[in-house]
């Protein structure tokens, strides 16, 4: 336990009766009306405070999960990429590279309650009803092996949930357990008979390329060189050279209205990739995108909407990108790309024009 | 590992015979002297001295050529640097500090590192509402312009990501001190504190936590003691004399010194009390330090004292070659101020205490120096911070041994570079 929370604890209550009372206030701000306290408070506690009515079954929330969920954290919450794990993992906590999912390793189920209603799917938070945040935590449950497939999760029946790591934690002891150790005088010579290096960076090569790093390496090895000698680090691989945009952009565009696409594409970024190395993430890779059917980039896991639309002859123009952008949602009803709307038709020429210049 | 390391002749402390050393106890810094000691001479006149240089002849930009002053164009390459395989996608992830090109105490605020969870809320300051709910006497809404008629403070504090380093925990990884030990910042904020804040609306007896909430798309929540909140906790929406950058959370965001820097949420919407913790994604499933046994401490707030060479490091090697050399870093204590740094050039066989210059703040980064004559010979370069409550910042093993490899979180263990002889620096490990 922190040095800290210890005398609070100690202190308990006592601590802040003891506190000088400031009995004046300065009078600034204004009262909190109580459906604007009611829009912000949205935080829930493991003891349930704070969760509002409603209700959701496993099979409800396998729907919302595949649709909004799933092209980040995987069918089976596996994590695609890099995207966070939230199944399996039960057992692994001591393995070497440990997994800690909800399964294997959050306490309370009320922090995944939490964390979906307030900030997921991710790029449209709070956008979840209440009932579809109970039916979503019902299917996490469930692909935690918690639960089987005809669970609902309800207001009233939430905290008799226990989830199986809850004992697995306990409050920073740092000051009790190392302190001892760490506060001893230290010691000042010949500390140790010999020192010898037994790890070095450079094996793994994972350090993000640096160009002037790299030129003032290569200049300590020609300042070396240059005066007969000098140890230098045995060699690691060099750099990869670095990906470029396609340079040879669209000549229909100025390079003015590409550059205020790019910004804009900003917006498009957290889900679509584009350029060199360009992959499938939460929607497709978007090389080459103008002049392609709908709904046909290899290895991307459309929506049934998007792939028919392809099938039936949708084919990305300019023209056609632009009215989808314009409102996704109404373009193409029960597509999964969790996008507003740019309602701006000049913003669109330039986000339209971006893309052009990434071809295939 | 070479002998001349580890033998006693140059234990790490500046010899009374170099040079430096010398000068120093005979107070006799003078120009004059030193050229009478073998000072280099040229071959040939330097150009840049004879010839009349274009900057010294032509007129160069008027007043306004930068409404806004940027660092010189020659100073281009000091920028936050991203490690892109560490995360899936950069609205939710972390940058640099590039530690290893600044000096002095203060980071400027276009190179803070940034962290965020959803990307970077744009907020108008008219359209900026701070919320205090929960068990309260009133339950309040203030505008920015409420808050800047409360009494103001000034305090200069360190931020630390808790997972600065963290990616050192199973062995050396990294080749730069911006990428082991670059989550850090260090700024002078101005703010109200929440002392004064919340004596505004009131807390209740029972108000034993709070929970801060940001206006970001990922609604960052933490929970943190009332005892904290009232000892040292601030809002600010200065940070080094300007307007918080928008991602350092523009217009309002929390301090709380010498906490792992997820507590100081940005963007800062809502602070509610209550009477327990939140138990909430960050301070669970997150930033909370997994041990080998498999259990877990939670609430792991206090970053703990730690201490870096900034340079030489492998982003800035020796290019000077032998002589006088200075060598510089950063130290920290979450705890309180910083009383010693030791130094070490044979991989922490012999240490030697290091100059700290500059102020010496609470729970602030302190800069530290240690200057001594280089000869050339491979060094393995360490430094250890001793915080005003005793603590020495302990080995990376000392810090396995309590907690195997797998906690991410808080390593302060003491940093190793092996500078090669050509004045080289690599990130490595020792016995």
């Amino acid at each position: 336990m922190s040095r800290f929370l210890k005398s609070t604890l100690i202190c308990a209550g006592a601590a802040f009766a003891a506190l000088p009372v400031m009995a004046q206030t300065y009078g600034l701000g204004r009262a909190a009306l109580p459906e604007e306290v009611a829009a912000w408070d949205i935080d829930i506690r493991p003891d349930g405070a704070g969760l509002p009515d409603g209700s959701g079954d496993v099979w409800t929330g396998e729907d919302l999960y595949e649709a909004q969920c799933a092209h980040c954290h995987g069918t089976f919450g596996e994590g695609m990429g890099s995207w966070p794990v939230v199944a399996g993992g039960h057992g692994t906590l001591t393995h070497e590279h440990p997994e800690k999912t909800i399964g294997s390793y959050w306490p309370y189920l009320s922090t995944v309650w939490d964390y979906v209603n307030r900030a997921m799917p991710y790029g449209m938070a709070q956008s979840l009803t209440p009932d579809e945040v109970y039916a979503i935590t019902a299917y996490l449950m469930y692909l935690n092996d918690l639960v089987d497939d005809d669970f609902e999760l309800s207001r009233e029946n939430f905290t008799d949930v226990r989830l199986p790591n809850e004992d697995g934690f306990y409050m920073d002891d740092r000051v009790e357990l190392e302190w001892p150790l760490f506060t001893q005088e230290p010691c000042m010579s010949d500390c140790k008979p010999e020192v010898q290096v037994t790890m070095r960076a450079a094996v793994l090569d994972v350090t993000p390329d640096d160009p002037i790093a790299d030129a003032r390496r290569a200049q300590a090895r020609a300042m070396a060189a240059a005066s007969g000698g000098g140890d230098a680090p045995a060699s690691t691989s060099d750099a990869e050279p670095e990906a470029k945009p396609d340079e040879e952009a669209s000549a229909a565009h100025s390079p003015e209205l590409i550059a205020q696409g790019e910004s804009l594409y900003r917006a498009c970024r957290t889900c679509h990739q584009v350029g060199d190395g360009a992959r499938n993430a939460v929607g497709p890779m978007l090389n080459g995108i103008l002049g392609r059917s709908a709904g046909t980039v290899d290895g991307f896991r459309y929506s049934p909407v998007l792939t028919e639309a392809g099938d039936t002859g949708l084919i990305w123009t300019e023209e056609t990108v632009s009215e989808f952008i314009a409102d996704p949602r109404g373009y193409l009803p029960r597509n999964r790309m969790s996008y507003a709307g740019m309602r701006d038709a000049d913003e669109r020429r330039a986000l339209v024009a971006y893309l052009s210049t990434y071809s295939e | 590992m070479s002998e001349e390391l580890t033998g006693g002749a140059h234990s790490g402390r500046p010899s009374a015979t170099s040079r430096r050393g010398f000068l120093r106890g005979a107070g006799l810094a003078g120009a004059g002297l030193v050229a009478g000691t073998g000072v280099a001479r040229a071959a040939s006149p330097d150009p840049l001295i004879t010839e009349v240089q274009p900057w010294a002849q032509f007129l160069g930009d008027g007043v306004d050529a930068a409404p806004y002053g940027k660092p010189s164009r020659h100073e281009a390459h000091v920028i936050r640097r991203n490690v892109e395989w560490l995360t899936a996608d950069t609205s939710s992830s972390v940058n640099f500090t590039p530690i290893h090109e600044l000096d002095g105490i203060i980071t400027p605020n276009g190179v803070c590192f940034e962290r965020h969870h959803a990307g970077v809320a744009d907020i108008a300051p008219q359209d900026y509402r701070l919320m205090i709910n929960g068990l309260v006497d009133r339950e309040l809404v203030f505008t920015l312009q409420d808050l800047l008629r409360l009494p103001r403070e000034n305090h200069v504090y360190f931020l630390e990501c808790a997972a600065n380093s963290g990616m050192e925990w199973r062995g050396a990884q990294l080749n730069g001190a911006q990428f082991t030990h670059g989550m850090i910042h260090n700024c002078m904020y101005t703010g109200v504190t929440l002392r004064t804040l919340l004596n505004e609306a009131g807390v209740k007896p029972e108000g034993s936590w709070l929970l801060a909430e940001g206006a970001d798309a990922s609604a960052m929540s933490r929970s943190i003691p009332m005892e904290k909140a009232l000892d040292d906790c601030m809002i600010a929406f200065k940070m080094n004399g300007e307007a918080l950058r928008p991602e350092q959370g523009y217009p309002v965001r929390l301090i709380v010194p010498g906490w792992e820097g997820n507590m100081w949420v940005k963007w800062l919407r809502r602070l509610e009390v209550g009477d327990a913790p939140w138990h909430h994604r960050e301070e669970t499933s997150k930033y909370t330090d997994l041990l080998a046994d498999g259990r877990a401490r939670r609430f792991t707030w206090e970053m703990h004292a730690k201490s870096v060479i900034t340079n030489p490091s492998p982003q800035a090697p020796i290019l000077h070659g032998h002589g006088p050399t200075v060598i510089t870093g950063l130290a920290w204590s979450g705890v309180g101020k910083i009383a010693r740094v030791d130094v070490s050039i044979d991989g922490g066989r012999n240490w030697a205490q290091a100059r700290i210059s500059g102020p010496s703040f609470d729970k602030s980064l302190h800069r530290f120096y240690f200057e001594f004559d280089w000869d050339g010979r491979e060094l393995l370069l360490q430094s250890r911070a001793i915080d005003d409550a005793g603590y020495v910042q302990p080995t990376k093993e000392a810090l396995r041994e309590f907690r195997g490899v797998s906690s991410v979180y808080h390593n302060n263990g003491i940093q190793t570079w092996h500078v090669h002889s050509n004045g080289e620096a690599e990130n490595v490990e020792v016995s």
